[in-house]
Parts: structure tokens; sequence; C-alpha cells
């Protein structure tokens, strides 16, 4: 029996101290026309070397390809001890530290997690952590408006991820909120100040990615500066590689952004086909109590030790229920373990290596694109390690070429975006060798070459 | 110590720093960070070092007994991580074509059919990224459906008193108003109270079942027939699914919506809180409603569903595909488990906890629901304890820690006094169980002779008890060098 230790002689003196005859006994408050044993969909139990052998044999399958998409989940190089340590079994097998004696070791990672997060962000107080990029700007928003209070119109530009508006759109409209959409200009790239409503009445909050969706950076100070003198709130959305290299949203403008939330899968989570990520959350020290999820703080012991333990926990839904800051209960605890010891790990010159390697191997194979006919750059704002191409024929079977030839070659906006028409989302990080970029603009100019003709054969992993 | 305290300017791990790119010559200057983040400048080893001394301050279920009512704190399997964990799925990007990922989306499909299975349910959605986010789902579901048929009247979702506090606050977020149940003194839900409450305003009930009581409602059939009679759903939170895994089905319980945590049900681990997942399962007709993505097989092939195959969805709940990593050890461990093996889950953990509350009540320890079955779990309450030593069920847990036991869930659910909500969990030993009892024992005993012993505890771990009131009052919420205050707004 799979992970269930009893030998016979055990039962049998268990169900003599119960009391009862047989274990179905124990069932018998369960209604009659209830009990269900039927199994249908559930195969017979398999040994650990029986499922490790089909996943892997499907996860071969699947193959590994040179990757080029980005679009809100970035490639990085991840030190090996990171997950070493995190996969730990005091790491991962312990429970959220609401006993703060036995649980000194999440609690004091927690702790300088949120010193990392909240440094670079350049703001007061950061939480342990949210679940992923989108829905912890799903809770950003929630919280802007509990902070306005009576305001109750959201500003989100077009410029952030499509999905990401999604997600804020399904966790917020419950609620009453109006989420109003701004204009980017189609030239730069960048959100549109001649976008930004003339009446902003009942706004309580703008949101600026930083870079935005399309790689491109905002001019974060003139839309902080803006959205503070109509006196709005500003939530930053940044993507926290580019913080260790661009100023910080804590020092964005005159007085700096409220609140930043946003994806901390950069920083040291894998890719893992789409989680579990790490949602991060900072904001100014006058608004933490408005701020949801977990917070560690630093105390004493009763012999005047210095200690950690969860704090402000009258917040939460365990103590507020209906009258909490968030339902969040669970959040991304190890993801944000994995972050700190990353971090460490890096230092602040590692990681800004890190983001100059990303920009500047972004910048090369940008480069390396301008020198193919029929592609193009519709986008003249300054990128950090993400930019926009057009080019001149479908996008779908261009894609489907290039990964015949065991490239991803980037995130298609036709979905999602418009104009430009035909335009493909392209990310290189410090993953990516000069002889990967090489590869990628050969092939391209190849297929583009050939025009394009849909591919059918299989899709060969590299 | 910190691991800033271990910084020294200029130390580095330059193993880990990639080589070129040495300016950003293409970031306008006014966008350039001026003074660098406060991140460690420390060793390889130092970091190492530090975080693998840190893990060794904690207690886990790798290293310790965690009887946590309410968490499922069984044993995570390593063969899951294993698979979970296997380079092609670790590397995977979440926007990659399906057709680059069909081991990957085969495995997800066959937890969605299983899921299904288990619970009786039309149909599951993945995309929960935890229990609350599941609960959330469910609830906007049942909002969707009453706003699809015009139903404006209903604005109020109907929780018992003895609920997890996720459940008012998930509706409180989905805009509706809370209203509390009764319990009666069997630790059913109030019936009458329940059809005195219900009416046209009735959304929903969200009820857990086996309840928080750790007790199973017997009165199932009857809440079930006065919601739906009143025109609401009926909403199942899977905290206790484990009790039931193989026994009982909630769709066959009449539940429109369930969320399922696969970090208790399906021992994926906690990590020290999270990241868990939360599937959420639908009868019939919230199917339409379900959160995307979904997986889907057409002609053996897996695929995603997106917005245009479901113009009706609640929506995203997160940027890609949920807690995929979590869903893939939920698979690995489903299918070690298998029919049989999922069927002994419940069984099992219902021999050992109704064997330790059976032991417990020996050894001198009153049971809140002493005339009941317990389902996987069970509640003691210390109230004339404390009422006679001034010993409470805070300090009793605290010396449990003492003893190398993780402390039981405390002070939930907020009916019962003075409670310790406890859960063993099928993968425990009747030996484990039985030196926990000689533990609780022991501790009993110190709390009638030495009970300022027990109200001082804990002695033996490497820091006394906490201050939580000056954590809450002398905010100290990250580690700022001196004189850097000026530096963070």
């Amino acid at each position: 029996m799979a992970f269930i230790p009893h030998t016979d002689a055990d039962i049998r003196e268990m169900l003599a101290a119960i009391g009862v005859a047989d274990i179905a006994s124990l069932f018998d408050e369960i209604p009659r026309q209830l009990r269900n044993d039927a199994l249908t969909q559930v195969p017979p139990p398999e040994s650990e070397m029986a499922v490790l052998r089909l996943m892997r044999e499907r996860a071969e399958r699947d193959g590994s390809f040179l990757n080029f998409i980005g679009a809100g989940a970035y490639e990085h190089h991840i030190p090996a001890a990171v997950w070493q340590i995190a996969t730990r079994g005091e790491f991962y097998s312990a429970y959220t530290p609401y006993q703060a004696e036995a649980s000194q070791g999440t609690l004091q990672t927690l702790y300088e997690y949120q010193t990392m997060m909240a440094s670079l962000t350049g703001l007061a107080i950061s939480n342990a952590s949210l679940y992923d990029g989108a829905s912890a700007l799903a809770e950003a928003v929630l919280m802007a408006v509990r902070l306005h209070k009576g305001a109750r119109r959201v500003l989100l530009p077009q410029s952030l991820h499509p999905r990401w508006r999604s997600v804020v759109k399904t966790m917020v409209h419950n609620q009453g909120i109006e989420l109003v959409a701004v204009d980017f200009d189609q030239q730069t790239g960048q959100t549109a100040l001649a976008g930004l409503p003339a009446d902003t009445d009942g706004f309580a909050a703008l949101v600026i990615p930083q870079p935005n969706f399309f790689g491109v950076l905002e001019p974060v100070d003139e839309l902080t500066d803006w959205a503070h003198e109509r006196g709005m709130l500003v939530i930053a959305a940044p993507n926290p590689t580019a913080l260790a290299v661009l100023r910080p949203p804590g020092q964005w403008g005159r007085d700096g952004a409220d609140i930043a939330a946003g994806e901390g899968q950069p920083l040291g989570i894998p890719l893992a086909g789409g989680g579990p990520y790490l949602g991060f959350m900072t904001c100014r020290a006058g608004h933490v109590r408005q701020m949801p999820g977990r917070i560690v703080g630093r105390t004493l012991d009763a012999a005047g030790q210095p200690g950690y333990t969860l704090t402000l926990q009258a917040r939460e839904q365990h103590i507020r229920r209906s009258k909490a800051t968030s339902n969040i209960c669970t959040n991304q605890g190890l993801a944000a373990t994995a972050a700190a010891i990353h971090m460490a790990l890096l230092g602040p010159e590692g990681l800004a290596q890190v983001a100059r390697s990303s920009h500047a191997n972004a910048l090369r194979l940008r480069e390396a694109f301008a020198g193919i006919a029929g592609v193009s750059l519709p986008f003249s704002g300054s990128i950090f390690h993400e930019f926009v191409i057009q080019v001149q024929t479908p996008v779908a079977p261009m894609l489907q070429a290039l990964q015949a030839e065991g490239i991803l070659g980037g995130y298609s906006l036709v979905d999602d975006y418009k104009a430009p028409r035909q335009s493909l989302l392209v990310c290189a990080t410090e993953t990516k060798t000069a002889a990967d970029i090489e590869r990628y603009a050969e092939t391209l100019t190849r297929i583009v070459d050939r025009g394009v003709r849909p591919v059918t054969s299989a899709i060969k992993p590299t | 110590m910190l691991i800033f305290e271990q910084s020294r300017a200029g130390r580095r791990s330059a193993a880990q720093a990639p080589a070129g790119g040495h300016g950003v010559a293409a970031i306008p200057a006014r966008d350039l960070r001026l003074t660098p983040p406060l991140l460690p400048q420390v060793s390889e080893l130092d970091a190492v070092r530090h975080y693998t001394r840190l893990s060794q301050r904690n207690f886990s279920i790798d290293t310790h007994f965690y009887p946590l009512g309410s968490c499922t704190m069984k044993y995570n399997p390593r063969g899951a991580n294993a698979a979970a964990m296997l380079p092609q799925f670790l590397s995977r990007h979440p926007a990659a074509p399906d057709n680059t990922g069909q081991g990957f989306l085969a495995c997800l499909f066959e937890l969605q059919e299983m899921l299904k299975d288990i619970t009786g349910m039309a149909a599951v959605s993945l995309a929960p990224m935890a229990g609350a986010q599941g609960e959330f789902a469910g609830i906007a579901m049942i909002r969707a459906y009453h706003d699809a048929r015009r139903d404006a009247a209903r604005t109020e979702i109907l929780v018992p008193d003895a609920a997890h506090g996720t459940n008012p606050a998930s509706a409180i977020m989905c805009g509706y108003r809370v209203r509390e149940v009764a319990t009666d003194d069997d630790g059913n839900v109030d019936v009458a109270a329940l059809a005195a409450a219900v009416g046209p305003q009735t959304a929903g009930l969200m009820l857990t079942n086996p309840s928080t009581l750790g007790v199973f409602e017997r009165h199932i059939v009857d809440i079930e027939r006065i919601v739906h009679g009143a025109g609401g759903l009926l909403y199942y939170d899977g905290a206790n699914l484990n009790a039931i895994l193989g026994k009982a089905k909630p769709g066959d319980m009449g539940f429109d919506a369930i969320h399922i945590n696969l970090h208790k049900t399906f021992s994926t681990p906690h990590g020290g809180g999270g990241p868990g997942a939360g599937p959420v399962g639908v009868s019939e007709r919230l199917r339409q409603y379900l959160p995307l993505p979904v997986v889907a097989q057409d002609n053996a092939e897996y695929r995603l569903l997106a917005e245009q195959d479901c113009p009706l969805s609640i929506g995203r709940l997160a940027a890609h595909l949920g807690n995929a990593g979590v869903l893939l050890r939920a698979y690995a461990y489903a299918r070690m488990l298998g029919d049989t093996g999922m069927r002994r889950v419940a069984d099992f953990a219902a021999l050992n906890a109704n064997y330790l509350m059976a032991e417990l009540r020996k050894a001198g320890f009153e049971l809140a629901y002493p005339q009941r079955r317990a389902s996987h779990e069970f509640i003691v309450t210390l109230q004339r304890l404390k009422e006679r030593t001034g010993v409470t069920a805070m300090d009793f847990a605290k010396r449990l820690l003492d003893k190398g036991f993780h402390a039981p869930t405390t002070y939930f659910p907020l009916l019962v006094p003075e409670c310790l909500l406890i859960e063993p969990t099928e993968t425990e030993s009747k030996q484990t169980l039985d030196a926990f009892v000689a533990a609780m024992k022991t501790i009993l005993d110190e709390a009638r002779a030495t009970p300022e012993l027990v109200k001082s505890a804990p002695h033996e771990l490497p820091l006394r008890r906490l201050d939580e009131v000056r954590a809450a009052r002398q905010l100290d919420l990250a580690w700022q060098p001196a004189g850097a205050a000026d530096q963070i707004r």
C-alpha cells in the first residue's frame, strides 16, 4: 500500500482500541445512499519506477527548443544550489509558519526575501508573496481601491500583458471596479500621455508596467506625476531583473509609486510550463495595513533573542474572515524561498550582470534582424530584453517553420493586438550565446527568403 | 545572523555571473538605477551554508510528525518531486505551442479526468493556484450562473459558523454578502436555522464535508434539498476530501462547485506556505463557466482551451497555466496510489484519527464531540484544563514542540474554546501515534503539577516563545543598514 505503513497487527490492535470490528464501521455516519467507491478513471497503482518512466518518456517526447519567447515568463540561468536547497525536506515539506518557534528557517528566509524585494523596488514594505504576477496585480488594484476610498475606476494601459489585464478583470469586476484602457503610442510603443483621460473623476489608480509588454521602457516619471497630480495612486508592475539596472518604482516621478506588484519568476523560478511562479508585492510604509498576504516581522523571544514571526495577521482571512484584505491563504512560500537564495547567490552585481547581458543579447538579436528583408521594428522606444518585430507575411506559419528547425521564435501578437499587424514579441536573455542568436537570424532569413510556406513536417527537438 | 550581516563589499559568487554585456548604453540615463539594491554580497559557499543552516531551524514532515488539523500534512513522496522536475518539464515555456507539450498536457489531462471521477463532478479546471483561488472561482461561477438567468436578487452566500475564514472572504471578493449559519450540538449544520436563512436572496451555501469540526455532515441530504429548493447552489470546500477519498463523492451529494486542495489530499508539498493548487470541479449546469485554461483532448491531441472555445468562462486566474508543477506532482502521486491506493487513503486516515481520538480520551483528554466518529480529524478541548491550571491550548501547543511534535491546529474552529484540531493522516504509523499520545499525556501531567513549565514553553528549541504583540506594534518588516532609511520610501 503506497505510503501507508500499517501492518496487519497494527490494524487489529487499533480497531480493538477504537472498539469497532472493521475499518468500514468508521464510515457508518455517511448515509448509505451516498457511499460510492467506484473509480473508473483511476488506473491501478504503479511503482515509483513505472511512474517515473512514464513521465520521463512523455517529457523526452516533448523535447526542448532554442527558446526566444518571453512575454511575461523569462528563461534565466538558475544556480544549481537554488533548488537543491529549496527542495531540502526542511523547506519543501514544512507547513505555513504559524508556529513561529518551529519555523525560524522559513520565517527568516522570508524576512530576507522581503528585505530584498523592498530594496529592489525601492519601497519600504514587501509581503511574503502572492500567487503570480497577474493575480498580484489584481490584488494591487483591489488594494488601491481600498486605499483611495470612494473611487472605483482604475486605468490599465493596453501596453500591459493582455493575460494580466484579463486576470485583473476576472478578479475585480464582481466588486464593481471599472477598468479603463489607456492606448499606446504606435510610434514608440509606450503608453501615450495623450491617451490619458481628461476627466479623471472617480479614478483610484494608474497601473504602469516597466518595461511594458512590448519590452519598451515607459515614461514612468511623467506617468507617475500625472497620476499623483490627480489624486490617484500609482501601481508599478516592474520586471524584477530589470530593476537591477533600472530606477526602482519607489523613485519614479517626484514621489515614487505607491505599490509595486509583479512576476517574481525571473528570480530563480523555472519556466515549468507556467508555474508555480511568484507574485510579489511591495508598498509604502503607510499602506501596510491594506496589503494582502502574509507578512513576516522581526521581534524578540521571551529571553530577548531576535526571531521572526508572521505579523499583522488581523488583515488576513483566518482572523478577519469577511473583513479581510483578501481571501488569500496559501501563497508561494517555496518560490519566495528560492528567490531569496537566488538573489543571495547573484548579489547586486550578479543580478545587474544578468540584466546587462540580457539587454546586450536583445540588442544583438535586434541588430541581426535589422538586416533581414521584410522584417521591421515597429516601435522606437528603448527596450530592456524584449522587443516587437513586424513581418510582411503571416506570423503563424513563420513560427511553425522556425519550430520545425528547433526554434521557438517568439510570442505572436496577432490575437491580442490589431496593430501593429503581423507582429511578434521576441526575447533574448543572458542564456543565449552569439551562436544561438546567429542561428535564429540565419534561420529566419532562410524562411523569409523562401516565402514562408506552411510547414507540416514533424517537430524536431534539439 | 541575517545574510545581509554577512555581506562584504566586493564579495560575490563569480560563477553565477554571465559573461558579456558590460554596459546598458541603449537605456537612457534617466531610467538607470543610481544606487544598487540591498542584496547581500557573499560567496556561493556563504549563501549555501546560510540557507542550509536556516533550513535546519524548521520543523517539517520529513523531520517531524505534524498532526495539524485541516491541513492534511501527509508524506510528500520524493518520487513525485523527481517527476515534476524532469528537465523538459522545467524548461517548457508556458507560451510554447501545445504541439510541443503533448506529454506534459497528457499528464494534466489525465489528472483532470481522475479528479472528475474521484469527486463525481461533470467537469474540472486545473487553473486555480490555491484552495482560496478555487473558492473564488467556484463562487464566481455561481454568480455567473445567477447573472445569466438575470436573477439579480441573489446577493447572499451562506456559510456555517465553523467554516474556514477563506469561505466568507472569497464570497466577499465575488461581491456577495455573507450570512452565517449556526451549528447544532452534534457538530452538524443546524437545519432549522438553515431553512430559516434561505430565500430568494440566497445565491448559495459553502460547506466543508466532513466539516471543520471533524465530523461527517449527517444532514447533507436535507441541506441539499433546502438550498436547491430555495434556488441556491451548493459549494463544496474540499479541504477535508482526504477523509472520504474513494468512499463518497461530492457530486453524489448534490454539490454544484467544489475545489480540491492538491497540497492536502494529493500530497503536494506545503513548501512553508505554498505553492498549492486548487482545481475546481462543477456540475453540468456550471460547466460553461469554468476558469481557463482547461485541457481538452481532440482526436488524440491535447490542447488548452481558451476564450474563443469557452466564451462564457469566468476568465483567467493566472497569466499562464496555474501551478503546473504542483499539478504534475499530484499526477505522479495519483498514479502511484492508483484506484486501490486511493480508497485506502480514507480508510487509514480514519483509522489513525479514530485510534488517536480513543487513545487520547483514555489518557484523560476531553473531546469536543465524544458522541461522534472522527472523520480524518477530531477536536480536543482544553477549556477545563485552562480553568483549573491556566494552561491554554497555545501553551500546550508550544510544549508539544519541545517534545519533538509539531502542534495541532489551535483556536480553529472558533466555535470550540481552547481547541486542538488533530489530524494524523494515513501516512503515520501506530508507533508514531503512540509516541504522540505519550507526549500529550506527559504534558497533561506537567500542566497539573507544574503549570508554569507549560505556560513558558518552548524550552528546548533555539528560541523561546516569540513576542507576537511586539512584532505587530513595533513593525520591523525589512532589514536596513544604519543610515539607509532615507533611500527607501
